[in-house]
C-alpha cells in the first residue's frame, strides 16, 4: 500500500480467481434454504425506484450533513464563517489584479468588476462541486461501512454545501452588481432558473466524479489540471467571442462554438446577463444568441443528472468495499 | 426437526456440517463463502516512478501483490434471536468474515444471504471525526433513515447510554479517547434495531460498566430477533453475552456450537 500508483484495483480488493476444483459453493440446498425464508444475498443493489425514495427519505440528513460539514470547516479559524464571504471575495480581487489591471482585458467590457466576479463565483460553484464529489466516498469511509444509506446521499450533500456557498456569493455579487452602477431589472430574476440548471448539473457531474473517484483514487491527483483547464476555456476572465476571432478566420470556427456551448460558459453567460444591465449591449455586440443558450443550459442538467445518477448508482453496492 | 447436510466444498479439512434448524427462522444464511484479498507486501520491487509508468504501460500488475485467501468455504446458517461470538487467532479471518456478512466484501465463491442490511461496527470506525458528538449522533441516526423527530427522541438515551464525561458531547469526535469513541459509535448503532448487526472488536475498549450496559443492549437486540455477531479476543464477554460461538481456524470452521463446548476446545488447543 506504499506507492501512490493504484490505476487497476485499490488495496485489498478481492478478486474471483476461480479454481473450479475447489468449489466452495457447493450446497445448493443452502441457498434454496435461504430463498425459503426470503433472504437476499447481502448488500444487493436496490432498485432504482426504492432508490430514489430512500434517497428522498435522507433529505433531512443530506441537509444536516451539509450544515455541519460547513461549520466544521470554519470552527478552525478565528474569523469562522466570515470567511465564507471572504475567500470568494478575495479569489475575484486577485483575478482582477491579474486580468483586470495587469494584463489589460478590460477595455471591451463596459463593467469588468461585475463581468469577472460573477464569472469566477459562478465557475466556482462547478468547479468545487466537482472537487469536493470527488472526495465524497473516500473521506466517508467509515460513516459509509458503519451506517447504511443510499451512498448517493454524500455527493448531494457535498453540492448542497456548495450551493449554499454561491448563495452566499451572490449576495455578495449583488451589492458588488449595484456598487458598479447597475441598476436592478426584472432581469435579475432569471438567475433562478440559471441556478437551478447548474444546481442540477452540478449534481450530475459530482456524482459521475464521486464513482469514478471512489475506485480510481488518481482523479484527484489529476482533477485540478482539469479544472483549471476547464476554467481558462470558459471565458470567466473575456467574452470567448473576443479571444477567437483569430480561429473563426481560419476557420476553425467550431472551437468558439464548443467553448461558448461548454457548460460552464453558459452558465456564466446566463447569470451575466441576468444580472449586468450594461452587459446586454456588449453581448449584442458579439451576436451571442441568448435564447440558445437556455437551450444548452438546460440539456445540460438533464444529461449530466441522468447520466450521473444512472452512473453512480450502478456502483451503489461497491462503495465501501477493499 | 433437524436435518443435517452434506457439505460437498470442504477439501483440506473436513468442517462442520451445517445442520438446520427448520423451526427457527434464519437471518444468516452463508452458503461456502470464499474471500479473496488482494494485498500489496510493501517493499521489495523497485517501487519508483519509471517503473511503475512500465507496468501501467504493460498492463501487469503490481510485482509485490500476492493474493490472500482469507476465508475458506465457510458454511453457517444463524437464526433470529443469535449474539454469535466469532473466535481465533489473529489472521484467522474473522473480521473478513464480519466484513463479507456486512456486504463490503465480494464473495470469491459462495454467497451470503441476510434479511435486511447488516451493519458492521468496526474498532477504528470514527463516523465523522471532524464533527462534534452531537452532531455525530444527530447525523448517524438520520443517516440510518430515522426522522427528525425519532432523532430528537432517541438523542438523550443515546447520550445517556455512550456515558460520556460531561462537556465532551460539543467536542469534535477526533479528541475523543478510543474508549469514548467506541461508546458513542455503539449508542448510536444500537439506537436503531438492525436486523444483523455485526460487532467487531468494539466492545473492548469499553470499561467494566459499559460492559454491563453494552450486553444488556446486545439482548436487548436479540429479543427484537435480530442477530448479533460479535468478535472479540476477550473470551469473557462471548462467554457472557453469546448462545452460540463460532471458532475460526486458517479461515476455515473449525467449531461452531455452544459457548461452553467451544471456548473449552478453543482454549485448549490454543494453551491460553
Amino acid at each position: 500500500m506504499s506507492h501512490p500508483e493504484r490505476l487497476s484495483t485499490s488495496g485489498g480488493e478481492p478478486v474471483a480467481t476461480a479454481d473450479p476444483s475447489r468449489n466452495g459453493s457447493g450446497t445448493a440446498s443452502l441457498a434454496e434454504f435461504a430463498a425459503q425464508h426470503k433472504l437476499t444475498q447481502s448488500a444487493a443493489r436496490p432498485s432504482l425506484a426504492r432508490y430514489v425514495r430512500s434517497l428522498w427519505d435522507r433529505r433531512s440528513f443530506i441537509w444536516n450533513f451539509a450544515s455541519a460539514k460547513t461549520t466544521a470547516t470554519y470552527s478552525g479559524s478565528r474569523m469562522g464563517q466570515v470567511w465564507q464571504v471572504l475567500t470568494p471575495l478575495l479569489n475575484a480581487l486577485v483575478y482582477f489584479l491579474m486580468f483586470g489591471l495587469l494584463l489589460g482585458q478590460r477595455k471591451d467590457i463596459t463593467n469588468y468588476t461585475a463581468f469577472l466576479i460573477c464569472g469566477v463565483f459562478v465557475f466556482t460553484f462547478s468547479q468545487r462541486s466537482l472537487s469536493a464529489g470527488a472526495k465524497s466516498i473516500g473521506n466517508n469511509l467509515s460513516l459509509i461501512r458503519a451506517l447504511h444509506f443510499p451512498r448517493a446521499s454524500l455527493p448531494l450533500a457535498y453540492v448542497i454545501i456548495e450551493l449554499q456557498q454561491l448563495l452566499i456569493s451572490m449576495a455578495v455579487l449583488l451589492v458588488i452588481v449595484v456598487a458598479t452602477g447597475e441598476p436592478p431589472t426584472w432581469y435579475w430574476l432569471l438567475i433562478v432558473p440559471a441556478m437551478l440548471c447548474q444546481l442540477v448539473f452540478n449534481i450530475g457531474i459530482s456524482l459521475a466524479i464521486a464513482r469514478l473517484g471512489a475506485f480510481v483514487r488518481d482523479i484527484q491527483q489529476l482533477l485540478p489540471f482539469i479544472t483549471r483547464t476547464w476554467l481558462y476555456t470558459s471565458g470567466v476572465f473575456f467574452v470567448i467571442a473576443s479571444r477567437t476571432e483569430g480561429l473563426v478566420e481560419s476557420g476553425h470556427g467550431w472551437v468558439r462554438t464548443v467553448m461558448e456551448l461548454n457548460p460552464a460558459a453558459v452558465f456564466i453567460e446566463l447569470f451575466r446577463y441576468s444580472l449586468i444591465e450594461s452587459y446586454h449591449a456588449d453581448a449584442a455586440k458579439y451576436g451571442l444568441d441568448h435564447g440558445m443558450m437556455w437551450i444548452a443550459a438546460v440539456v445540460w442538467a438533464l444529461v449530466a443528472f441522468v447520466g450521473g445518477f444512472w452512473y453512480f448508482y450502478r456502483a451503489e453496492e461497491r462503495y465501501g468495499r477493499g | 426437526m433437524a436435518k443435517a447436510l452434506k457439505e460437498r466444498g470442504a477439501v483440506a479439512e473436513a468442517q462442520p456440517e451445517v445442520r438446520l434448524d427448520t423451526e427457527r427462522d434464519p437471518i444468516v444464511v452463508v452458503d461456502g463463502l470464499h474471500i479473496i484479498y488482494r494485498v500489496y507486501s510493501g517493499g521489495g520491487g523497485k517501487g519508483n516512478a519509471v517503473s511503475a509508468l512500465r507496468r501501467i504501460v504493460k498492463r501487469q500488475n503490481r510485482p509485490q501483490m500476492k493474493e490472500v485467501h482469507a476465508v475458506k468455504g465457510v458454511s453457517f446458517v444463524a437464526y433470529r434471536g443469535d449474539a454469535i461470538g466469532v473466535i481465533g487467532t489473529n489472521g484467522s479471518g474473522k473480521s473478513t468474515l464480519l466484513k463479507a456478512i456486512a456486504g463490503l466484501l465480494p464473495p470469491a465463491r459462495g454467497a451470503v444471504y441476510t434479511d435486511g442490511q447488516p451493519s458492521l461496527l468496526g474498532v477504528n470506525a470514527a463516523l465523522m471525526k471532524d464533527l462534534s458528538g452531537a452532531r455525530n449522533i444527530i447525523l448517524g441516526c438520520l443517516a440510518m433513515g430515522m426522522t427528525p423527530d425519532e432523532t430528537r427522541a432517541k438523542y438523550d438515551e443515546i447520550v445517556k447510554f455512550a456515558d460520556l464525561k460531561p462537556g465532551f458531547i460539543d467536542y469534535p469526535m477526533s479528541t475523543y479517547s478510543s474508549g469514548m469513541g467506541a461508546r458513542l459509535r455503539f449508542a448510536i448503532a444500537a439506537a436503531r434495531t438492525h436486523d444483523v448487526m455485526l460487532i467487531d472488536e468494539a466492545l473492548a475498549t469499553g470499561d467494566a460498566k459499559f460492559k454491563k450496559r453494552s450486553k444488556a443492549k446486545i439482548d436487548e437486540l436479540r429479543q427484537d430477533a435480530g442477530a448479533v455477531f460479535l468478535v472479540a479476543h476477550n473470551l469473557d464477554v462471548i462467554e457472557e453475552t453469546c448462545n452460540r460461538v463460532i471458532w475460526l481456524d486458517d479461515g476455515r470452521m473449525k467449531m461452531d456450537g455452544d459457548p461452553e463446548t467451544v471456548l473449552k476446545a478453543y482454549t485448549d488447543a490454543t494453551g491460553k
